[in-house]
């Protein structure tokens, strides 16, 4: 890896675009020189955060702020966001209208109140979550670091380090900001890291220094010394990818993402190192990704933001009519009615309460609560129990109809786990019972006991004995296979106390074949440049390392030849069974064919697999080739080229040995998940950075992809025309209809074809998959494909999209929201995901979990939340439009059917407990259920329990109980007389009458709506409307009459009113007509037009009578034929590096003594 | 998913041995916190739970149910309210064949006040208590303007509001100065038509006595309504200070000879002042109580009623009446109950058996074969 600095110093691309930092200018150890560069890039700095993110005014300062207030901003900013939401907007209109006494019917304090208590409860949830945003904000800020300041290595906290500092790392350190990598105590100043925050992937990636800061070591003088020049490109969110130049001495040195350690990753392996911090706080590329987050509502946030405008206009409309008939009424009859002033003005101000936000709000805080609490969303592992960090996006989890997942650490583990292998025709790995049966594995399964060997990796497990009875019997094969596995490889041994090996694996597929070979009894122990030290069955070994023939893409497959301690030249092999397959002798062709069905049956449990040959080699051939072969590494041009021709001469008729099959370890219960979440009619769309094998091999294996789909379409056009023409072949595939002028959507599409709106969904003829690589779908995302991309996409049961980038991922996700409208979920665990994701709504261990937090409390969610607005729209209806029908009675003139505090109290109070109790406990089914039947799910995504529709039935309900909740008690007491002989039809005897029916009549219609009486509902129910009695008899009592005379004018009407027998016959007249029509009208429907839940349901109730079956854990057997793909490292081997010996540590302790360069010549090598 | 980047995650890290190079760190927590939810019912959502579903055996039994007790219920109603004996006359005096007729265009302060007298027949007689109501129709006590219209706190005896009437009283708060007691609109427009009944028999017309305390409600009467407290009983000494509602001949302390009903606590005034609900009413007026058990408190026969007409309701079209009725358990004559109560049965019952004629031809139908297990 040496750096060619100065053919590539040109290369520095800068961007220039006006007005925006476009080139970040900075020295190393000179506060002074980079701060007069600071004004132009932070104030672009701030723009880059987006609008929820104010920083602070200093710029180049480390410290990250992600709170949105401050303690005198909170006020303001808090109320003013709030008053966004229509609700909030338009109870302070009527605030304001209640204000002026010529309009009012209602005390100020019937609307003040309940706003009120919203806007705290809204505000108070704000500033806790701020305070928290506070709280973590600080922590990270205060956070020690080592800062180089004088020549001194000081203690600073993080946010007070500058750009241009140099710090110091140690091992297991967070990386404090984006760093340039000066120097670190490794070997040719490699630096490990982790950076499963940035991107998941859990195994360790290689940094390494510029040689010529390399050199500046742990020296204080000289680091402070340092004075290098960095210019590089302004702050950006790409990962991947940085441009910039070191000017050092007047030389100019090119630096890219290699040297760079980027905040957010952990050091691992690395004693210390040396960086100077090139993008600092928000600048880093991990603020930039995770920069906008987006305000996310919900669909039922937006409908009722509709909805509050229509309640709006119907109530104008309203009072519109009120104020016509009161004019009219006015002249015709208040003109001649003397008693009165002849001025007249009315407006209803209906009384629909703010409440119905501040519920909602109430609602989703203890759904996420749920979440939360969830034991079967707690992962013991990792102590991790899910959680649900936005409040306001519950009831959008039962509405998915499209997740995009992430693959690596989403549903892999990015564990590798060796498997299964097949060596000279024999099979091991699965393990039989007496009679010859195979037998699952499960935990109870015995573990093969590795016990004898002491250098074995305790995690390791392996359950078929025979493998190790065969290498005990010195089976030669088998001999050959482990060590075969335990030498041709690129891992690192790392023995930090003796016998503790750990292993660092560029890909963990090799770490699991090695790790494979050290149980089995072929422990590889250490390696120098040019030896590996192997303890085979208790007997060190030293092999002397002479080539490294290394893995890339093409050749799919590594060679590494040595010399044994015996002197024999061996090529061992390992590689993709397609190419190692044209390189066998011809004398393997019947071991070929018994290895080619093991293959098939690996592959078919989703195994990866690999074909291990080896080749005794000539000493005299060898000795020519690896002279040929020094040529060709050191010819200055076409290296590549006749370093492959070179390999491909040696590598052939190979002995082949067997097979491996390595597990990527799914997480667990993924292809479950999948399945549940398919039935539910999630589309999932995988997006992947992985390749195309890759990707498609995981398919198959979490049954995203399976032999029985109608057809996988494979799009991999590498022009515009050539993808939009696979795109219509599959489109064709499976709809062909979609092609002729008749089909609904091209004449929809037509008819708008300048700005093409939603599309419908469209139904393929089958079960299709869709795998879409990379750059393909960069031709499918311009313009004129999209539509295309869209709905062959769309049909299709799975979409898997390859190679794709960060912002690809978020164009995807755009694309579909944008056609669709659906509800989306983004998973993903990386940062390379955040651009799809926007903002970070639930958190969770286990991709499994997914299926219960969509299944069971993303569905409850939405049910409830659906139930919650239907009764709360209801009951507001039924209460408000009794003024209305009052209007006509009254001369229009607004006066309230009811006492002014129980209009208050109505949804404060008497009617609050019961809905939230529904609203927080209500299942239709229980969470098995849920599981079970995951055709619950899809009323919610095509919203059927809350839309307009359900609205205008709420509605009309509403209307219809209104008028019998007026009109009753109007018969009841229309020219009647209480059976003293006085008379009953006073207006406060009415108002108490009309509502009693009007709260009993509620109350037993939440009660109907509630499916699932726990004792909270039942204390909440009975308890409503005991505390109504009880406080309506306190207000109308004679002594809060003599304490306040003014507010409490109802006095002794409770006493008077409710000991009369018509009273109660009105009002069971009044419930049983306002319910019994919803009860008909629900059970003729159920009977005569059941919907696919209550199909379910009923399927349910009758299960019920049995128990529920176990839920199924049957290991999902794949059929499939599929060959799974050579499924190795991506990168480049750590070949060279090995060759070259400068990863070697020098001070290890198993690896002989001097020091190990490239340039150095004296190898001693000593085993133990 | 653990998605976007959160300091909060940074801060807390991710746990130990997720590298390849961690397993050392992991297990040794020892008695860690763990973060595992706790096991609740509640938390888990798992509250044992009572789960009714509407199927046709709760369904069909509720309608017949309801059915079979709201027609017996209605009946029974039915049957009272038929009992009850009711007479009503309108005296307003539109047709010009009424003696009432003469005062139809009477004013507040006619002297001397109409009087008419109005013959009637009652064709059965009256057995038990008899009530006496006056009804007044199209009169809006419901308006808005016209219920506010009132200061409780000086009805109840409150010795400032009675000299300071509360803003709700405008324009009946004060007159050349002087604050109205009783103000407002309502006791403004105080009903005071004075009404007389006579049996006539043989010619000879015998007055039946009208006993006119114990018209209002008890709590009214003893807590609601209070006359303003001072020295002494002398309730014009207590009113002083404060001048007669507009239309009103005579002031609030002068409308009975008796000091239990004078004042504020008159019963007339506070039957009054209980505002109807609808703009059709009835308010009660005089008890005729039973002397004997032998004797009806009404035979049959000829009455006459004497009505001293002071209280126009021409101008807006309204109407005035008198009622006689007896009483039953469930007050006062309302066929609508009974009625009511009789059809939503019928149609509860018959209800029941369309549904159970559905159920029958359609129950069976749904299966759910189709969907999978």
């Amino acid at each position: 890896m040496e750096q060619d600095m100065d053919s590539e110093q040109g290369q520095l691309n800068v961007n220039s675009c006006p007005g925006e930092e476009e080139e970040r200018h900075l020295q190393a150890n000179n506060r002074d020189f980079n701060l007069q560069f600071e004004y132009a890039a932070w104030m672009k700095g701030t723009e880059l955060l987006g609008e929820n993110r104010e920083v602070g005014t200093y710029s180049r300062s480390n410290s990250i702020k992600t709170s949105k207030y401050n303690f005198f901003t909170f006020l303001p900013l808090n109320l003013f966001e709030q008053f966004q939401r229509i609700a909030n907007a338009y109870f302070l209109f009527l605030l304001i209208l209640q204000l002026i006494p010529q309009i009012s019917s209602l005390a100020w304090f019937t609307t003040v109140v309940p706003l009120v208590l919203v806007l705290a409860v809204s505000g108070v949830k704000d500033a806790i979550d701020d305070f928290n945003r506070h709280k973590s904000d600080n922590h990270v800020n205060n956070r020690p670091v080592q800062v180089l300041i004088n020549g001194m290595l000081k203690d600073e906290k993080w946010m007070n380090i500058q750009v241009g500092d140099i710090i110091k790392l140690e091992n297991n350190n967070f990386v404090t900001a984006d760093l340039l990598l000066l120097s670190s105590s490794e070997p040719h100043s490699l630096v490990y890291i982790e950076t499963a925050e940035l991107d998941g992937e859990t195994n360790l990636k290689v940094k390494q220094a510029l040689t010529v800061t390399a050199e500046l070591g742990e020296d204080l003088q000289k680091l402070t010394d340092f004075n290098g020049e960095v210019k590089c490109e302004a702050p950006n969110n790409k990962l991947d990818k940085f441009t910039g130049t070191l000017a050092l001495r007047g030389e100019k040195y090119a630096l890219d993402n290699e040297k760079m350690l980027l905040r957010g990753c952990t050091i691992r392996n690395t004693e210390w190192c040396f960086g100077l911090v090139i993008y600092a706080g928000p600048d880093t590329k991990l603020m930039q990704n995770s920069g906008k987050t987006t305000f996310k509502r919900t669909s039922i946030d937006r409908l009722m933001n509709v909805l509050v405008l229509m309640i709006f206009a119907f109530l104008a409309l309203m009072c519109l009519i009120l104020a016509i008939g009161n004019g009219i009424w006015e002249s015709d009859k208040g003109y001649n009615f003397q008693v009165y002033l002849p001025w007249a003005e009315s407006v209803t101000s209906a009384p629909l309460s703010a409440f119905l936000m501040f519920c909602v709000e109430i609602i989703r805080l203890g759904n996420s609560f749920y979440i939360d609490w969830d034991r079967k969303m707690y992962y013991p592992l990792n102590d991790t129990p899910a959680q649900a960090r936005t409040t306001t996006l519950n009831e959008e989890l039962g509405q998915i109809k499209y997740i995009f997942s992430d693959k690596t650490g989403t549903l892999t583990q990015n564990i590798m786990c060796f498997n299964k292998c097949s060596i000279n025709g024999k099979s091991y790995g699965d393990v039989y019972d007496k009679s010859g049966q195979r037998i699952e594995i499960n935990e109870s399964t015995e573990k093969v006991d590795f016990s004898y060997n002491q250098l074995a990796d305790p995690k390791f497990a392996f359950y078929d004995h025979s493998l190790v009875e065969a290498v005990k019997l010195n089976d030669i094969p088998t001999h050959k296979f482990f060590r075969l596995l335990s030498l041709c490889h690129t891992v690192m041994p790392e023995e930090k106390k003796e016998g503790n090996l750990v292993y660092q694996a560029q890909s963990p597929d090799e770490g699991a074949l090695v790790t494979a070979a050290r149980n089995f009894g072929f422990v590889f122990r250490a390696r120098t440049p040019e030896t590996i030290t192997v303890v085979e069955m208790g007997e060190t070994k030293i092999y002397k390392l002479l080539a490294i023939l290394d893995f890339n893409n093409v050749r799919k497959r590594m060679s590494v030849i040595v010399r044994s301690p015996e002197g024999d030249l061996t090529l061992y092999c390992k590689g993709a069974d397609t190419i190692l397959y044209e390189l066998l002798h011809p004398s393997c062709e019947s071991l070929k064919e018994e290895t080619t069905e093991h293959l098939n049956e690996f592959a078919g449990e989703g195994l990866r697999t690999l074909v291990v040959a080896y080749k005794n080699l000539d000493e005299e051939y060898f000795q020519d080739w690896i002279k040929r072969h020094h040529e060709a590494s050191t010819a200055l041009e076409g290296r590549e080229d006749k370093l492959s021709e070179i390999y491909e001469e040696i590598e052939k008729d190979l002995m082949l040995l067997g097979a491996t099959a390595i597990e990527d370890k799914l997480q667990d219960g993924v292809p479950q998940t999948i399945e549940t979440l398919a039935k539910a009619s999630i589309k999932i769309w995988v997006l992947t950075g992985d390749k195309q094998e890759t990707a498609m091999n995981i398919g198959y294996s979490c049954n995203l992809l399976y032999d029985d789909m109608a057809d996988v379409f494979v799009i991999e056009g590498s022009t515009s025309d050539e993808v939009l023409n696979e795109l219509r072949n599959a489109r064709k595939k499976m709809k062909p209809d979609s092609f002729l002028d008749s089909d609904e959507i091209n004449i929809q599409i037509e008819k708008s074809s300048k700005n093409p709106k939603v599309l419908p969904d469209e139904q393929a003829n089958g079960v299709y998959g869709l795998v879409i690589n990379g750059h393909s779908l960069a031709y499918a995302l311009e313009g004129n494909l999209e539509l295309e991309l869209v709905r062959t996409a769309c049909m299709c049961k799975v979409v898997i999209c390859c190679r794709v980038t960060p912002l690809q991922k978020a164009q995807v996700v755009e694309l579909v929201k944008k056609y669709k409208k659906a509800v989306t979920l983004a998973i993903g665990d990386g940062a390379n995901d955040v651009s799809m994701i926007k903002s970070d709504d639930f958190s969770f261990a286990q991709f499994r979990y997914l299926q219960r937090l969509l299944l069971v409390h993303g569905r409850w969610s939405y049910i409830r939340m659906c139930k919650f607005l239907k009764y709360f729209f209801y009951k507001n209806f039924a209460f408000t439009l009794v003024h209305f029908w009052y209007g006509f009675f009254s001369g229009f003139s607004a006066q309230t059917v009811y006492d002014q505090w129980f209009i208050t109290l109505y949804n404060l109070v008497y009617t609050s407990l019961p809905v939230l109790g529904m609203s927080l406990f209500d299942q239709d089914v229980d969470d098995r259920w849920s599981l079970l039947f995951p055709q619950l799910y899809v009323p919610g995504q095509q919203n059927l329990y809350f839309n307009k529709t359900v609205f205008i039935k709420c509605m009309l309900q509403g209307i219809y109980s209104s008028l019998i909740l007026f009109f009753i008690p109007y018969g009841a007491m229309y020219n009647t007389m209480r059976s003293d002989g006085k008379a009953i039809a006073d207006y406060q005897s009415f108002a108490l009458m009309a509502q009693t029916c009007l709260l009993i009549v509620v109350s037993v219609q939440i009660g109907l709506d509630t499916a699932y009486w726990t004792v909270v509902n039942q204390f909440f129910i009975w308890g409503s409307l005991s505390v109504y009695f009880a406080i309506t008899f306190t207000m109308y009592s004679d002594g809060m009459y003599l304490i306040l005379t003014a507010s409490f004018p109802f006095v002794g009407t409770a006493r008077n009113t409710l000991s009369q027998p018509n009273v109660w016959l009105a009002i069971f007249l009044s419930i049983a007509l306002c319910v019994l029509p919803v009860v008909g009208f629900r059970f003729l429907k159920t009977l005569l037009r059941p919907t696919a839940s209550d199909k379910v349901l009923l399927k349910i109730k009758e299960a019920k009578k049995r128990p529920p079956p176990p839920s199924p854990k049957r290991r999902l057997r794949r059929t499939s034929t599929r060959r799974s793909g050579y499924a190795f490292s991506h990168q480049h081997g750590f070949g060279a590096l090995i060759m070259s010996g400068r990863n070697m540590r020098p001070k290890s302790p198993f690896a002989t003594t001097g020091t190990f360069s490239p340039n150095s010549d004296k190898h001693k090598h000593k085993g133990l | 998913m653990a998605v976007n980047y959160s300091a909060k995650e940074e801060a807390d890290g991710h746990p130990a041995g997720a590298g390849p190079g961690g397993g050392a760190a992991a297990g040794g927590g020892g008695a860690v916190k763990t973060r595992k939810p706790d096991n609740t019912a509640f938390k888990q959502q798992r509250l044992p739970a009572w789960q009714p579903i509407l199927t046709a055996g709760t369904v069909l039994p509720a309608f017949f149910i309801i059915g079979l007790i709201f027609i017996p219920i209605g009946i029974g109603i039915f049957v009272t309210s038929n009992n009850i004996r009711e007479y009503e006359i309108d005296y307003t005096g539109i047709e010009p064949s009424s003696p009432c007729n003469k005062c139809l265009n009477v004013s507040w302060d006619s002297t001397p006040p109409c009087t008419c007298t109005i013959n009637f027949t009652l064709e059965h007689s009256f057995e038990s208590n008899v009530f006496m109501y006056y009804g007044l129709s199209n009169f809006y006590q419901n308006h808005r303007r016209y219920v506010k219209s009132r200061d409780d706190s000086q009805l109840n005896g409150d010795n400032s509001s009675l000299l300071n009437p509360s803003k709700e009283c405008e324009p009946y708060r004060t007159n050349e100065d002087k604050p109205i007691a009783p103000c407002g609109a309502i006791a403004n427009s105080m009903f005071n038509d004075t009404l007389e009944l006579y049996h006539i028999e043989n010619d000879t017309r015998t007055a039946i006595t009208l006993i006119k305390k114990g018209i209002a409600w008890w709590t009214d009467k003893n807590v609601k309504f209070r006359n303003p407290t001072g020295d002494g009983n002398n309730l014009t000494a207590l009113f002083q200070g404060t001048t007669k509602p507009v239309n009103w001949p005579k002031p609030v302390y002068m409308l009975d000879s008796e000091p239990d009903n004078n004042g504020f606590i008159n019963e007339d005034f506070i039957v009054w002042m209980r505002t109807a609900a609808l703009p059709t009413f009835r308010k009660l007026y005089r008890l005729i109580e039973r002397k004997s058990n032998l004797q009806p408190t009404l035979q049959a026969g000829k009455y006459s009623l004497d009505i001293t007409y002071n209280y126009p309701v021409h101008s807006f079209d309204g109407r005035k009446r008198m009622i006689l009725s007896t009483i039953s358990w469930m007050g006062g004559k309302n066929p609508f109950l009974g009625i009511a109560y009789i059809t939503v049965g019928s149609i509860c019952f018959f209800l029941g058996v369309v549904l159970l004629i559905i159920h029958h031809k359609y129950g069976n139908r749904n299966t759910s074969a189709d969907i999978p297990n």
